[in-house]
Parts: structure tokens; sequence; C-alpha cells
């Protein structure tokens, strides 16, 4: 195995895509906040350009929080076969912080009312006779308020805790001398499996306080999973595209082609995750046709008809006849190709979160400010990702499932 | 002119050697007919030259009638001979009520392509009630692997150098056959 292949440095011209792709987005950001106002709505205050930078800087937090989820799970389950692109992952977990500080300053701005996305934090929305007085809401300010803060503060410290401690142990388990030394990935089972214990609760309790708290008077106990499902898919997509992106660079030989199936195969089960999940969610507020529940898809369906259709097509019904047949998903330039696709699926599907709850009917199709803001926050994440894994070899040390993974073949 | 064929078990302690000696005997044009084995060898197939299996297109045809079965009873049922209204729905057309029925489509579907692709199976390989057991030695079901050959004179010599040389740890033969050819030239002529 060629030794020195298994040091990454970054490469000039994707450090260059990644700060054009910022450059950019900045750009759009600027001109999104200067041209972004509604005529004769003197309560708009840019609320477009917020809830754009909002589900940037969820969409990519969501993503790197799902990829520790997905190695907790590995380590979890003592999974054998994703050895060889646990770098991959731990890379992309890395933008954590990032995320977490993005959507930490969003709630601080909320909160002293510079932008509007969360009604509830509307000054006197609890207080009686106040001109914003909400009675719904009023009555569930006891949720909100302190205590949504309180929960708010435990998850991001509970998983940015794990997350960094994972990755420290997987750290100090390279510098061990001895050749077979399982000691740290010990540990990190036993961290896993209580991150995994955290993470069920508080990702389907972070979706509801922060993305369904959006639409604060509707409220659909499946809406957690339905967000997990597609965080978990748009990382294992940023995982399969950033290891299909190395191997054609000359590193990462040692990852079989039966590893990028497996990805392949989880792309394609993911995607029918969220299907499942879109839809019952969709099936039973359609049936039951009661009024508070509707409302949301209500929203959608009257401004936002086109996007709905465009989600469920791209994130369904594409990656159902591309990725169905063995040879496609053994295929890299398709992984690649369908990845991207369902990507940019899922970004959209965030947007369709958002949107309606805060811009409502002012919206007027998709334009450039999706795409630029997109395109900064995908340039950031780029950037992290590719430092955090030219930090540390591409290979894992003293792992017991190393040449199992490097034997992996399906 | 009549060829003998001689049938030759090569049993092997550990699937690693028997993979070796399957890819040796494919090199050098010797035909496997078959392996067994107590487990299964990922990438087997492969390397004796099994062909692709086609069951998925057979899955696909099981998962449209399923998917066709379940639309034709639910609209026969629901819509068209008596026509059932719960709570406002379905009602009058099957189109406009497609979110009430796609569950049972998609249970449907993959119950008929499951079953489908099960029954297709064992029918395949002949695993039907009081189907007798092709196993040409029993300890494959226990801790020895298996390459299963058909040779000629000549291929015979070949492959035997390439089981020893691969550590099998038996070659037994078992017997051979004569296969007269079909037509001769004088027939044909």
């Amino acid at each position: 195995m060629n030794t020195e292949k298994l040091n990454f440095t970054v490469p000039s011209k994707a450090r260059m895509f990644s700060f054009v792709l910022m450059a950019v987005g900045l750009l759009s950001i600027i001109l999104m906040f200067l041209t972004d106002h509604v005529e004769g709505d003197e309560n708009y205050h840019h609320t477009r350009a917020w809830s754009n930078v909002f589900a940037g800087s969820f969409f990519f937090m969501a993503l790197s929080l799902a990829a520790a989820f997905f190695l907790g799970l590995q380590y979890a389950a003592e999974a054998g076969w994703s050895t060889t692109i646990k770098r991959v992952i731990e890379a992309v977990t890395m933008y954590l912080p990032w995320g977490l500080s993005f959507m930490m300053l969003l709630f601080i701005l909320g909160q002293f009312h510079v932008h509007h996305i969360y009604h509830w934090m509307a000054d006197g929305i609890a207080t009686s006779g106040h001109e914003n007085y909400d009675e719904a809401i009023a009555n569930k300010i006891g949720y909100f308020g302190t205590f949504w803060w309180v929960r708010t503060i435990l998850y991001m410290f509970g998983w940015l805790w794990f997350t960094l401690k994972l990755r420290k142990n997987s750290l100090e388990a390279d510098k061990l001398d001895i050749d077979i030394n399982n000691s740290f990935h010990w540990k990190n089972i036993k961290l896993s499996a209580w991150f995994m214990v955290l993470f069920a609760v508080t990702s389907s309790t972070a979706s509801w306080d922060w993305l369904m708290s959006i639409d604060t008077h509707w409220f659909s106990t499946l809406y957690g999973w339905y967000v997990f499902s597609g965080m978990w898919i748009s990382a294992i997509i940023a995982i399969t595209i950033l290891v299909v992106w190395l191997k054609k660079v000359g590193y990462m030989e040692f990852v079989s082609e039966s590893t990028m199936h497996d990805m392949g195969k989880w792309m394609f089960a993911i995607s029918f995750l969220w299907t499942y999940l879109y839809f019952s969610q969709f099936m039973l507020i359609w049936y039951a046709d009661i009024p508070e529940e509707v409302t949301y898809f209500q929203t959608r369906w009257e401004s936002y008809k086109a996007l709905m259709w465009t989600v469920l097509f791209v994130n369904f019904a594409f990656p159902m006849v591309m990725l169905m047949s063995r040879d496609t998903k053994r295929n890299f330039f398709f992984l690649m190709f369908v990845g991207t696709i369902i990507f940019i699926g899922h970004y959209l599907d965030v947007i369709m979160m958002v949107m309606p709850g805060t811009v409502g009917h002012y919206w007027t199709g998709l334009s450039w400010m999706e795409f630029g803001n997109f395109f900064f926050f995908l340039g950031l994440f780029i950037y992290v990702v590719l430092n955090a894994l030219a930090k540390a070899p591409l290979l894992v040390k003293n792992h017991p499932f190393l040449q199992e993974s490097l034997h992996h073949s399906t | 002119m009549a060829t003998n064929k001689h049938i030759i078990h090569g049993v092997f302690g550990d699937e690693v050697p028997l993979m070796e000696a399957c890819k040796k005997l494919r090199a050098s044009g010797i035909r496997i007919k078959d392996v067994y084995s107590p487990m299964p060898i990922h990438g087997i197939d492969g390397v004796i030259g099994v062909p692709r299996t086609r069951i998925a297109i057979c899955a696909f045809i099981y998962g449209l009638t399923g998917c066709g079965l379940a639309t034709l009873m639910m609209w026969y049922m629901m819509i068209s001979d008596w026509p059932n209204d719960i709570g406002g729905k379905p009602n009058w057309e099957y189109y406009f009520n497609v979110p009430a029925f796609i569950p049972i489509t998609f249970e449907a579907t993959v119950f008929c392509a499951a079953h489908g692709m099960a029954l297709t199976y064992f029918l395949r390989c002949w695993l039907i009630p009081g189907a007798k057991a092709k196993n040409p030695d029993p300890r494959t079901t226990d801790d020895k692997f298996l390459i299963y050959l058909e040779l000629n004179d000549e291929q015979k010599v070949k492959a035997e150098v390439i089981l020893k040389d691969n550590h099998a740890e038996e070659i037994n033969h078992k017997g051979s056959y004569v296969v007269e050819p079909k037509y001769t030239l004088e027939e044909t002529h």
C-alpha cells in the first residue's frame, strides 16, 4: 500500500473552488438582503433572505450531525465494512461546530427581533391585550421561551461533546505504537451507544423546536423522523461524493468497490425511508382532514406546488429508477451524478420546510437567492471538511475491523 | 470418436485455497461444474463463472403483477362494484384518491415480489418437498469445501496438478463415463 497517499493535502484547485463558491455566495447573500422586500408590507423585514440563511445553516449543520450519527451507528452495530471510509465520515462531522455556531447566531438574532423566522419569539405574544397576542401560542409558551433555550443549549453541547470525543479517541488510537490495540475502539463503542440514545430523542425534539416551531400553530409527531431521514440521506451522499472524489484525485485506493456499492445501497434505502416518512405524514393529514393539521399542506399546495412535486420526484422517483440496479450502484459516475441531484433535492426539501411558514404567499418561486445562499454554505462546508480531512491519515490504525474492511466484498 | 468423462471431487478445508484453485482451473480452460460449501462464499459466482442471476427480472414482473392486481381489486371493491365512502374518502374516481390506496398497493407489490422470488428460487433449484438431496459429499454440510469437476483425459491431468498445488486435502475420483458423439462424419455426409 502506498503510504504517501495516506496523508491528504488539500489540492489548490479544490481550495480555490471552495473560495469561489463562498465569494459568489457571500455576494448573493449581500444582494439578497439589499433586494429582498415586499411593497406595502412594513413587517416583512427581509424574511426571505433570513429564511434562506436559516435553511443553509440548518441543512449543513444537520448533515454533519447525521454523519456523526452514522459514525456512531457503525460503532454501536460493530460494523466492519465502513472502517476504510471512517476518516471521511469523521471529516464531515467536523463541520458540526460551524453549523451549530450559525444556528446559535440566528437564534440570538431572532431573540433580539432582528429577523422574524420564529413567530413565537415576537414581543407580547403571550401577553393578553397586546397587539401581538396569540391565545394558541400563549397556551404553549411554557414549552417555548426559557425552556426552549435550555433545550437548545443542551442539544448543542450534547452533540458537540460526543462528536468531538469520538474524533479525539479515533485520533488518539492512531498514535499508539502497538499493532493491535483496541482500547480506544471500545471506548468509542460505549460513547456511541450513549450518543445513539441521546440522538434518538434530541433529533426529534430539535426538529420540533427549530423547524416545526416555525409553523407554530401546527404540529406533527412524525415530523422529527421526516427531518432526520432527510439529513441522514444528505450525510450519506456527502460522504459518498467525497470518497468518489478522493479516489478520482488519487487517494483512497484501498476503498473497495463493494464499500462504494454499500454506500449506494444506503443512498437507495434512505431515499425510500424519506419517502415513506414524507408520505406517511402527508397521507394521515390528507385522510383525517382536520383543519389545524391541513394548514401545513394547504400553504404548500397553494403557493409551492411546483416545488412540492419537484421535491417528491427528485427524492423518490429519481433515486428509485437510477439506483435500483447493481451496476449503477457500482458505477462511480452514476453515484456522483445521482447523489448530487438528490443532495440538491434534499436542500429544496429544507426550503420547503422553512419558507411556507415564514415567507408564505410572498413566495415567487425558486430564484438566484436560494442558489447563491446555498453556494456560500456549500463552499464553507467543503473548505472545513477538506481541512479536517488533511489533519489525519486517510486510513485509521489500531481498528479491529480494519482488515475486514480492506477485504470487504459483496 | 467417444470421449471419456471423469468425475473428480477436489476437497478443501478452507474457502481461500478453494477460490485460488477455481481461478487457476478456469484460467487453464477447465469448466467448473459446481462448488459445494457449508457457508456462502462472497464473490464465488464470478470466480467459477456462474452467469448473472435473472431473478431480479422475475422480481420486477412479480412486483408489477402484485401492483396491478391490488389496483384492480381496490378499484373494483371501493369504486366500481360498491362505492365506499368513509368520511369523504375515497369517492367517485380512483385517481383522485390515490394516496388512500398507496399503502395497499405497496404491500401487495412487496408481497408478490417476495413470495414469487422465493417460489421461483425453490422451483429452479428443485427444492420441493420430497426432493432428493443432490449433495455429492455430506461433509460439505459440515466443514469441507468441494469442487465438482467432469473432465476429459487431457483436462484430468491438468486439474489434478492444479488441485494439488493449491492445497486440496483430497482428490477423489468418482468414476467415469463415456460420451458417444451424437453424429459421426459418415452420417452427416
